[in-house]
């Protein structure tokens, strides 16, 4: 059997051994090219899906999974190569031909209306009539029946979509995926929005589908996801397959391997010395110096967070994990003033203050890496340099002209491939676009820099130079504080982990704890260690 | 869990608009009263409801038109034009009653076809294709009619001057249409589609959804509706005016209406119920300042006043869509088995 010793240039299309015994698969692909503008995305890519069966598609960003997702979807056309379904040649001009053939996709981004119902979106395009009329009654019913299939049953079909948390607007997406009586559905990052409980959620929806016979093509960063769900694991690597076979002949590190050709420990850099002091560690500055905490919060709330207290030492990451709407975000907004604290106090450089807009929050050198950086941290049709530089131009406008000149050195050392600074910064990948929002919050020389989720919907290249760069900021004795949904992330970085639940901190936890121990502070299921508080 | 805030933050758009209805309502008798007149009198609802007509036809098919994400700024134009081919084509003769009626009706259909047509193959934001309709029949307008034109014959007048108690005939017309277009919008595929494309575009894509359907049946339906309302004017004057529509500034007045009735300018969400609303307040407010003999001027001040603070408000609805978790005070939902905060070190 070709597997994943494989290098792919040796392997049979369709990857999987020809045995006798086996069905035909449900899916076949061969051959699969295509390129944009030249630059080729898919090389001759194969993969085969049978029923019942979970296919994990793995990768760095770039390495052609969505391109992949979205041809068998009918959103691009290919090249060359060829889609089989049942051994029959299919071609699909356009996204309802694939879902009349009965392949349905869930893409990254939330396809729903949000002012409409949950029945109402899934059956947007199909709405069952009788008459002229559509009939609500029925499209009401087909949706509970439908909801209930997948064992949930805390969405009613007539709530607005607007009001459902992420979790159960993604399982909207994955039952509108199903009403197509979908044989095979392929999912992009399904749990890229979830935490804890809710991945739980999803992986009930997997099984279910798998237990009725519907082949899932499942992409994922998430390394234990793939694990726990996927039969067969392909790896693409710059749009070709690198390998495929069995889930049970990979691991964490081989995956990796593949994947990036290099082992998983070098993801996270190790702590540089601090700069700023001096062998004893006293400040370099001068030994006078308080050597006090940059942010200390106490008591601090407001309509989302309550009775937040902790602080953050110079030179110290410190990780904020929790599940999604546990507060994460909110208690970044908090320090930054964008949806400020009233009630309790906190402390800057030793100074008070409760910023009361961004604008407080960037004067007393705050930076705030936002978690959608499209919408909150770019505008995408400025040029990177006009980007780069638009917190100083607001806040700091005298010292625009300084800045500007160091711009370049930033971006060389920051690595962002872009063609030169006037170039509109959403031509750029995800990675460079992150590292012009960093550049950006760099230049006001900020003393504590508050990320979230810094490396999402980044390349693992991109990852590594970020990573590099918290160390750098750290050993500069900044402060830094990181919300992330990703565990790996936050054991592998942070000094210090704080865990949220419903907006309270429900413990701390030292660095290298387990996922685990995140896990269960995050949901309740365990009180704080005595060793966290 | 029991969501806080504020009264205004958890009603409906469409339950505000029926209120600020309501408090108008109330303001209109006390101050009608006060000058001692009565706001309920027959006379008066007669002449509300008959002041809801004009702008509400218009504003119906205003507010299909921006539920699909576009925009109809030609409405004005194409009701001027409507009451001059009635007038003209009728010439006070009873037998020419119907084909003016369907002539008129058919002319506005072209208009709004060819503006669903531009928006929807050519791409062209609707702002901008029915401004240039607009203007393409305002200069054919203000070339070819010097003045008011044709007359209507009595038996097309009388539409326009009977009621049934204080309910005219045409507020009544104007109702059917309403109940025929939220029929439209909540029972037919086209209507929800409707809905899809102002919401999201892609979304209605991807689902396959022919754009060009909802946006086209809106602009058609919209155009339609300012040829009713042009045949209302006309059977009111008795005779065709190439002014009647810019005079009354309905382009404008029904993006208000449709507006302060709680849709989104943006398209996708939004009722015909509210745009109902909306013109109400409209018409009471109008009545109560020509009742009080207020200025125009202090008129328009009103107007514009209501519109900014409606919208102003359902923006900040818009703002406050989450409950809070925790009120000032902070304690008072303590969980039970909470962990004790993490103090810094």
């Amino acid at each position: 059997m070709e597997n994943h010793n494989g290098t792919g240039a040796a392997s049979v299309p369709g990857g999987l051994h020809q045995g006798s015994t086996a069905p035909p698969p449900l899916l076949e692909v061969r051959g699969l090219t295509k390129s944009f503008f030249g630059i080729p995305v898919l090389e001759d890519a194969h993969l085969s899906l049978h029923r019942g069966q979970v296919h994990g598609l793995v990768g760095e960003n770039g390495a052609g999974k969505s391109t992949l997702m979205k041809v068998l979807a009918g959103v691009y056309q290919p090249d060359a190569g060829t889609v089989l379904l049942d051994g029959q040649e299919v071609n699909f001009s356009h996204p309802t031909k694939a879902h009349e053939a009965g392949l349905s996709s869930v893409f990254q981004e939330f396809n729903l209306l949000p002012d409409r119902t949950v029945a109402e979106n899934i059956y947007l395009g199909r709405e069952p009539r009788r008459g002229v009329l559509v009939n609500k009654a029925l499209m009401n019913d087909k949706t509970a029946e439908l909801l209930d299939s997948l064992g949930i049953t805390a969405i009613r079909p007539t709530t607005q979509v607007r009001s459902l948390t992420v979790a159960e607007q993604q399982v909207v997406e994955i039952a509108k995926a199903v009403s197509y009586d979908a044989r095979i559905i392929s999912m992009d990052e399904p749990t890229a929005a979830l935490a804890g409980a809710e991945v739980e959620l999803l992986y009930q929806i997997v099984s279910r589908l798998r237990e009725r016979g519907t082949a899932i093509l499942y992409v994922s960063h998430r390394l234990r996801e793939l694990f726990d769900l996927c039969d067969v694991i392909t790896v693409l690597k710059d749009g070709r397959v690198v390998s495929t076979g069995p889930a049970s002949e990979l691991d964490d590190a081989r995956l990796v391997r593949l994947m990036v050709g290099r082992p998983i420990s070098a993801f996270f850099p190790d702590k540089l010395p601090r700069a700023d002091r001096d062998a004893e560690g006293n400040n370099a500055e001068g030994p006078g110096l308080p050597a006090g905490p940059i942010l200390e919060l106490q008591g601090a709330g407001n309509g989302q967070l309550d009775g937040i207290s902790f602080s953050v030492q110079p030179g110290e990451i410190v990780g904020l994990a929790g599940l999604q709407g546990s507060g994460r975000t909110e208690m970044l907004h908090a320090i930054f003033g964008a949806a400020p604290f009233d009630r309790g106090t906190m402390t800057v450089e030793g100074r008070e203050l409760l910023p009361k807009s961004p604008r407080d929050g960037v004067r007393a050198r705050m930076a705030l890496i936002t978690e959608d950086r499209k919408a909150e941290g770019l505008s995408l049709n400025q040029s990177i340099l006009d980007n780069a530089l638009s917190v100083i131009r607001s806040v700091f406008p005298r010292r625009t002209g300084a800045v500007r000149t160091e711009i370049p050195g930033v971006f060389s050392s920051l690595e962002v491939v872009a063609r030169d600074l006037d170039q509109e910064v959403q031509y750029l990948s995800g990675g460079n676009q992150q590292k012009v929002v960093l550049a950006k919050w760099l230049a006001i020389r900020p003393r504590l820099v508050l990320l979230d989720e810094p490396t999402r919907g980044i390349d693992v290249g991109a990852k590594v130079a970020v990573y590099r760069l918290m160390r750098k900021l750290a050993a500069e004795g900044k402060a830094i504080l990181m919300v992330s949904s990703e565990l790996p992330e936050v054991i592998g970085m942070s000094d210090r982990i704080l865990v949220m639940r419903d907006g309270r901190l429900a413990g701390e936890l030292p660095a290298g704890t387990s996922e685990e121990a995140i896990l269960q502070l995050g949901t309740g299921a365990r009180t704080a260690p005595e060793g966290g508080a | 869990m029991n969501q806080r805030g504020s009264l205004v933050e958890r009603l409906s758009s469409t339950q505000i608009v029926y209120l600020v209805a309501l408090l108008t309502l109330i303001a209109g008798a006390v101050l009608v009263g006060t000058i001692g007149r009565n706001f309920f009198s027959q006379g008066n609802i007669s002449s509300i409801l008959t002041g809801t007509s004009v702008l509400g036809f218009i504003a119906i098919g205003q507010t299909l038109v921006i539920l699909a994400g576009s925009l109809d700024l030609s409405v004005p134009y194409v009701t001027s034009l409507a009451s001059l081919i009635a007038a003209g084509v009728m010439a006070n003769n009873p037998g020419n009653v119907l084909p003016g009626v369907l002539l008129t009706l058919g002319a506005a259909a072209v208009i709004g076809l060819a503006n669903g047509l531009i928006v929807a193959r050519l791409n062209v934001h609707g702002f901008i294709a029915t401004l240039g309709m607009g203007l393409i029949i305002s200069g054919y307008l203000a070339t070819n009619f010097k003045g008011s034109f044709g007359q209507t014959p009595l038996s097309f007048r009388l539409i326009g001057a009977t009621g049934l108690g204080p309910v005219p005939i045409s507020t009544i017309i104007m109702l059917a249409c309403a109940g025929l277009a939220m029929l439209l919008l909540h029972r037919t595929r086209v209507g929800h589609h409707l809905y899809a494309v102002g919401g999201d575009i892609s979304v209605a894509r991807t689902s396959g959804i022919r754009i060009d359907v909802p946006v086209i049946t809106a602009h058609v339906i919209c155009s339609l509706l300012a040829g009713m309302a042009g045949l209302l004017l006309a059977s009111r004057l008795g005779v065709g005016s190439p002014t009647v529509g810019s005079q009354g500034g309905y382009d404008l007045l029904s993006i208000a209406a449709v507006v302060l009735g709680g849709t989104l300018l943006a398209g996708g969400k939004g009722t015909i119920t509210g745009t109902l609303g909306g013109v109400l307040i409209f018409a009471m407010m109008d009545n109560i300042m020509s009742v009080m003999q207020v200025n125009p001027f202090l008129k328009d001040v009103v107007r514009g006043v209501v519109i900014v603070v409606a919208v102003a408000v359902y923006a900040r609805r818009r703002i406050v869509s989450r409950p809070e978790r925790f009120t000032s005070k902070g304690s008072a939902e303590a969980p039970a088995a909470q962990a004790a905060p993490a103090e810094g070190p």
